[in-house]
């Protein structure tokens, strides 16, 4: 027997994409095709569900089974089709208002549960479709219509809310960073239990450049760093930069300076059960690179998997093969 | 029994378990229904909970009862005030005290009506029954503990353990008062207590105490008896309506050769129907306990969306929440059922009382045009049925499918003929099929009906997007054309109102000459029907009809509605199937009788107001 493979173009279909000229979002669209045909799963058995907000109209856009659902609700909905029939590859494509916001409930219970599902949370830190507010991710100050003179209140950070949640795996990519986005999708699909991909994704009306101080091609390899399972935390336009420990703190370092090497750069294990550096590396930001790539990858007990083998194990052991049987084992009495 | 000094037939009784809710009278009177249904009799009990848990002993709001109607025929209620009370302590007595008839016999603890207890209870005097003047009653004081006590003195087990079989020394002495089997009894406990040999010991032993303390001591007292019915041959069981609604979708599940998904949020007076599908992994029954009442129904959408029977089930609250969500399976058109187990509302409201009042929520509670079908199930067993038929009808016309039953129905119990499942339909949801894949869209309809074709991931060729945004009615992409709105609007319609081509017509009892139509919905079916029943006997003409299927309406319901010259429609609610049945036909002269206080209807005050009713109308 020949494996099938697929391509890209298995996943696309005649749909006219309807997202602003220029939005982020088309990469993510694009990076997400490649990723299911590298996967192998076919278009007939993966399930793409997602909320309301200009990223969630994605589903249209994929030649999948799709749903397109109401607002918030979509890890619940994924959550109920992967119980259901867990032979399926289950996405969920989200925002940031619809996962964080209304959907956060919903999001971090089905991240605690390790139901095998694959978020990818669309992140351009506003209200898009309904043309520009403040979201849960909006940084402290930031103006909108919805914020005039700024808001008052702290943003979630997505891969501290996943830790928090007890979630297993996260990883970070940007809409302009194709390959990465490209891996860390398919490392996702590949990851048993609830993978959480968040996109920085600009918003080119409501929110232009929110991501330009790490996306910029002149200083994005100084600004970000890709992490990598297994490799020395090293970054940079000259890859001469690298992260150490400093007491509790990560901390920035240049090889060649102050007698750093290679050997005393931390090397990425994320697949060490404690999340407390993995909480340290997805908060990084200003003097120290926003960490790109898989963040935290650790097996768990996987909710819909658990679910069928309780099934099974109870069945093995149960007389009852129908609901009759059940029924006529109950306390019973004739009338002749 | 032929050394007993007096037998009395009778008809029916009414009988009252009441205890401190530690005291296990939800037990004794399960075990009394038990033994009275396996002699043959008719029974229907209903149990009257405490709001809390475990209120402090011997006060007032820790009482916890349990009402039995035992009868030879016709016995559709729990019946409304009681012959006989047990009442384990002061506080039962009291609060049970205007739940009984004048000349009724009173079971009481001697033991438990001391200071403290009558203290408790709020007594004031040293004579409760004086204070309370129940003059008329037959008093059986009986020193319950201390008898227990005695009995189980050389078991080495603690004071405590051993007080907890005074309820079998109750059921001993009911087991006489009614010439019940005691064999039988005792056989009932040892399958219950199968795996605690030691306490099964006690209580058997304490039962025939209990039985012969009657039998000795109160000889001359006169004893009953209930004549067996004929019931229709078959295996019985106890059942309650949530435990029946559960078994109902598991029915159609086999029947459907669909897996059956419960997504669910505890919720009162609900959660038994969680409890009961997630013990069912045996029979491949998947459940999630979601995080709210939003994701419980929103799994099962997921899970219907790919291919299972998907239900969900909570209590008014619930349903509120639940809303927007109904609205996407009515726009994604994906079949769902939807329980409802009614309580008081509105808000948190009274979660433990039964009420009627969600029936405008579920026929109306949702944004936009968004009909769904809405059942109500009519007796703790018939949850069975309707669970089964909502399961039938949301998968035959993929639609989201709303079953009301209330807390009345979910926590009285019948007892039940186990059935076949050949005496069920069988269930044909409009899968998709190969030859069809050409010209085959999502929103492909059964010219018919108007029911579009089932495909769920997994079928290969069929995958497709659906959502709640409107959608062309052909091809299935997003569309805000303005004529294809109207169309999917009205097609949605034609599709809930095809339905009732194959539901079954309303169905009219009682005096066929009557001018008079008392007409019902849902879970007063049986104080309705026996109150109708009792004012004909007397010689008046009521004609009765009760409702079942709510929307769409049994096709002939204009028809038979317009027969009669005066409809009552009773309800547990404000008027709401009233005016629904004003709002879908015009002409009809409709006297409305409800009640709100979270209680069920009793037989007498119907049957006054039905003769009241038609005395004026002379």
């Amino acid at each position: 027997m020949h494996a099938i493979t697929y391509k890209p173009q298995d996943f696309k279909n005649g749909q006219s994409v309807r997202w602003c000229p220029g939005c982020g979002d088309y990469a993510i669209l694009n990076s997400l095709q490649k990723a299911m045909a590298e996967v192998g799963v076919s278009p007939d058995e993966t399930v793409v569900v997602s909320g309301i907000g200009c990223s969630s109209r994605l589903p249209y856009y994929v030649n999948t089974y799709g749903m397109h659902t109401i607002h918030g609700r979509a890890s619940a909905i994924a959550t109920g089709v992967k119980t259901a029939n867990p032979k399926l590859s289950v996405w969920q494509i989200t925002g940031d208002g619809d996962c964080l916001a209304i959907g956060g409930n919903h999001f971090i219970h089905a991240v605690r549960r390790n139901i095998d599902l694959n978020i990818v949370i669309i992140n351009n830190e506003i209200y898009g479709l309904t043309k520009g507010q403040y979201s849960p991710t909006s940084r402290l100050g930031f103006v909108s219509k919805s914020s005039p003179y700024g808001t008052v209140e702290e943003p979630f950070r997505p891969a501290e809310l996943t830790f928090g949640a007890r979630g297993n795996f996260f990883a970070r990519t940007l809409d302009a960073d194709l390959k990465t986005s490209q891996e860390v999708m398919v490392a996702a699909a590949q990851h048993k239990g609830c993978s959480v991909v968040e996109a920085l994704v600009n918003c080119v009306i409501f929110n232009d450049g929110t991501h330009k101080d790490i996306a910029d091609k002149s200083f994005r390899a100084d600004r970000t760093i890709v992490l990598k399972h297994g490799s020395p935390m090293i970054y940079g336009q000259n890859q001469d930069k690298g992260l150490i420990i400093e007491g509790f703190n990560l901390k920035s370092v240049t090889l060649g300076e102050n007698g750093i090497t290679e050997k005393d750069i931390l090397i990425h294990d994320a697949k060490c059960i404690d999340p407390t550096l993995h909480f340290k590396l997805g908060n990084m930001k200003g003097d120290l690179p926003v960490a790109l790539g898989v963040i935290r990858d650790v097996d768990a007990l996987v909710y819909d998997q658990a679910v069928e083998k309780q099934i099974r194990t109870v069945q093995e052991k149960s007389k009852n093969k129908s609901l009759s049987d059940f029924l006529h084992s109950l306390e019973t009495w004739e009338i002749k | 029994m032929s050394d007993t000094a007096k037998v009395t037939s009778l008809e029916q009784v009414v009988i009252r378990f009441s205890g401190d809710s530690g005291d296990g009278m939800q037990l004794t009177g399960s075990l009394f229904s038990n033994l009275s249904a396996i002699y043959g009799n008719e029974i229907s009990t209903f149990p009257d909970f405490p709001a809390e848990i475990r209120a402090p002993q011997g006060s007032l709001s820790g009482v916890s009862g349990y009402q039995l109607h035992i009868g030879s025929k016709n016995i559709h209620t729990p019946g409304d005030l009681a012959d006989v009370l047990i009442a384990m302590n002061p506080a039962a007595l009291k609060v049970n005290s205007c739940a009984i008839k004048s000349n009724a016999i009173v079971i009481a603890d001697q033991d438990s009506f001391d200071k403290n207890h009558l203290e408790k209870a709020g007594f004031v005097t040293e004579d409760p029954f004086e204070e309370l003047q129940l003059k008329g009653i037959q008093l059986i004081l009986a020193p319950i503990s201390s008898m227990v006590k005695d009995s189980l003195a050389e078991t080495g087990m603690d004071n405590k353990s051993i007080l907890r079989s005074k309820n079998m020394f109750a059921l001993g002495l009911l087991c006489w008062l009614f010439n019940a089997d005691v064999e039988q009894a005792k056989h009932l406990l040892e399958n219950k207590f199968k795996k605690k040999p030691a306490i099964l010991q006690a209580n058997l032993k304490v039962l025939q105490d209990g039985f012969n303390y009657g039998h000795n001591t109160h000889s001359s007292v006169s004893t009953y008896h209930i004549d067996p019915t004929d019931l229709p041959k078959g295996t019985y069981t106890d059942v309650k309506g949530n435990q029946a609604t559960a078994w109902g979708l598991i029915a159609a599940s086999e029947k459907s050769g669909l897996p059956l998904f419960l997504g669910s949020y505890p919720i009162t007076p609900a959660t038994e129907i969680l409890q009961e599908l997630a013990a069912r992994k045996d029979l491949g029954v998947k459940t999630v306990q979601a995080e709210d009442e939003i994701a419980g129904i929103c799994t099962a959408i997921g899970a219907s969306f790919a291919g299972s029977l998907a239900a969900t089930s909570t209590s008014g609250p619930g349903l509120a929440l639940k809303s927007e969500a109904i609205g996407l399976a009515v726009m994604a058109e994906l079949p769902l059922v939807v329980v409802n187990v009614q309580r008081g509302g509105p808000s948190t409201g009274l979660p433990t009382k039964t009420e009627q009042s969600d029936l405008l929520q579920a026929l109306y509670g949702r944004n936009g045009e968004s009909p769904c079908v809405v059942l109500a199930a009519s007796t703790p067993s018939n949850c069975f049925d309707y669970a089964f038929m909502a399961s039938k009808i949301a998968l035959e016309h993929m639609t989201p499918v709303i079953l009301l039953t209330d807390g009345y129905l979910a926590n009285g119990s019948s007892a039940w003929r186990i059935p076949s499942m050949d005496e069920f339909p069988a269930i044909n949801p409009p899968f998709v099929h190969k030859e069809m894949q050409p010209t085959w869209t999502p929103y492909l309809r059964n010219d018919k009906n108007a029911v579009r074709y089932w495909a769920f991931p997994g079928m290969e060729g069929f995958s497709h997007r659906v959502g709640g945004l409107e959608k062309d009615n052909q091809s299935g992409c997003i569309s805000t054309v303005a004529s294809n709105h109207q169309l999917m609007t009205d097609l949605r319609q034609a599709k809930i109102d095809a339905i009732a081509d194959v539901i079954p017509e309303l169905n009219v009892q009682g005096n066929p000459d009557a001018d008079v139509l008392v007409v019902g919905w849902g879970g007063t079916f049986g104080h309705l029907y026996t109150a109708v029943q009792s004012v004909n006997k007397q010689g008046k003409k009521l004609a009765f009809a009760h409702f079942n299927y709510i929307n769409p309406l049994p096709k002939n319901t204009e028809a038979v509605l317009k027969r009669y010259s005066t409809i009552v429609v009773c309800e547990l609610n404000s008027g709401q199937f009233a005016g629904y049945l004003r709002s879908k036909i015009e002409g009809l002269h409709i006297v409305s009788y409800t009640k709100v206080q979270g209680q069920p209807f009793t037989e007498a005050e119907l049957t006054e107001q039905f003769l009241t009713l038609l005395n004026n109308d002379k």
